[in-house]
């Protein structure tokens, strides 16, 4: 159970910040993963007033808030125009809906969580996160970063052109993923990204290139093998760690193939 | 720490600890509706509308609710029983222990699209669970409401 003395709802993020340089201090998301664990919190702190629930779509970037709940990612045209539906097909299958209501992607972000369809998705596209403190940073590099007292201010999204396509294996429609899989092409060669390995989602290091216009069933079957041989997996609950290598290779391919589909189309 | 916020349209203010749960808050202000089937936001059966969105009382701090409308199966009556009635006529409820959390949600659904398709409805609704049915009739249930609409023009 959880207990919590104090609440606060700061009004700059200088306040939020270093109300959160106390280590029995926690900064509130949507407070989903949070109220499953166990402990005491002295202050949470809700940065419901700083404005960060909202996507702004300019020319050259999507600047998300923290603050931003899933179910907001899910129906936001502009960012799904974009994605050609993943970042809708990343979060759809997350619970409910009255889950993603709540769910926000800082919290998401932030927990680098291993399940994290969220993180999957993003990871594809050329992310990066303001942090209060540590300025704009890419979310590759995010990822990595031990967690700190620093605020997750927003996310931004490059607008890079190219096509992104993203998939999970879910054992039930509802549950956690088994597997997902962010496959995108923002010109040069695809990124491939495999997250519920059941580890953290991480870009698929060492590829071979696909130049565009090659994409041969061959050659989607030896990339698509070719990930699921460099990426680490592991057994849980939900699957050992041969099946999801399995499934690695399956998505992947799959993920290529639509890829292509949508390149020739475009 | 100080509440205010309206409850089923009654203006409440309340001094509440700060790890009080909304679903407990609106429990102690007689909805009992409003119930605890997992505990883990996962079962949609705590669901209230926040200023119309469906939210999972069991994981918001009721502080959280400061200053907005929080509404229950207590005070939306007369929209449920426009559709309940079709529900319960497909034999949907059996137990019946999810149907306040259905019907909540369902509210919802059909103010943010009142002409769902199937694969519509069991989207927007996966996130309630039914330990007796499998689905199917409250999907009936529905789509005759949404057929009975439409006849009525």
């Amino acid at each position: 159970m959880l207990t919590i003395q104090n609440y606060v709802r700061p009004e700059t993020l200088d306040e939020a910040w270093e109300c959160n340089q106390n280590r029995k201090n926690r900064i509130l998301g949507g407070m989903l993963w949070m109220r499953l664990g166990r402990g005491s919190i002295n202050t949470a702190i809700d940065l419901c007033r700083l404005g960060l629930d909202t996507i702004e779509e300019s020319e050259e970037e999507f600047s998300i808030g923290a603050q931003v709940t899933l179910r907001q990612l899910e129906t936001h045209t502009g960012l799904n125009r974009y994605t050609h539906g993943a970042v809708r097909a990343a979060v759809c299958d997350i619970i409910g809906v009255q889950f993603r209501n709540m769910a926000t992607v800082g919290g998401s972000i932030w927990g680098r969580f291993g399940f994290s369809d969220v993180l999957t998705v993003f990871l594809a596209l050329d992310t990066a996160v303001e942090l209060h403190r540590g300025g704009i940073v890419p979310l590759a590099q995010f990822v990595t970063m031990p967690p700190d007292r620093d605020i997750l201010v927003r996310l931004i999204v490059r607008k890079t052109p190219g096509a992104v396509v993203y998939l999970a294996m879910r054992n039930q429609r509802t549950d956690f993923p088994t597997l997902t899989c962010a496959v995108s092409d923002l010109g040069g060669a695809p990124r491939t990204v495999i997250g519920a390995r059941p580890g953290r989602a991480m870009i698929v290091p060492g590829l071979p290139a696909l130049p565009v216009g090659q994409w041969s069933q061959d050659a989607i079957s030896a990339y698509a093998e070719a990930a699921a041989a460099a990426v680490p997996t592991g057994s849980n609950v939900r699957a050992g760690a041969a099946y999801r290598s399995h499934l690695c290779s399956v998505l992947t391919a799959r993920a290529l193939t639509q890829l292509g589909g949508i390149n020739g189309w475009n | 720490m100080e509440l205010k916020l309206t409850l089923n349209g009654k203006r409440i203010i309340e001094e509440i600890d700060a790890d009080l749960l909304l679903i407990d808050f609106v429990r102690a202000h007689g909805c009992k509706s409003v119930k605890r089937g997992c505990d883990t936001s996962g079962c949609g059966l705590c669901t209230v509308l926040l200023d119309g969105t469906p939210v999972l009382s069991c994981s918001m701090l009721a502080a959280r609710a400061d200053g907005h409308d929080v509404r229950t199966l207590e005070g939306l009556q007369e929209e449920a029983a426009d559709f309940v009635g079709f529900i319960a006529a497909q034999g949907a409820d059996q137990c019946g222990f999810c149907n306040p959390g259905f019907v909540m949600n369902t509210i919802a659904l059909l103010r943010e699209n009142p002409d769902p398709t199937d694969d519509e409805i069991r989207a927007f609704l996966a996130g309630n669970l039914c330990r007796c049915s499998g689905y199917d009739g409250q999907l009936r249930g529905i789509r005759a409401y949404l057929n009975a609409k439409k006849r009525e023009g």
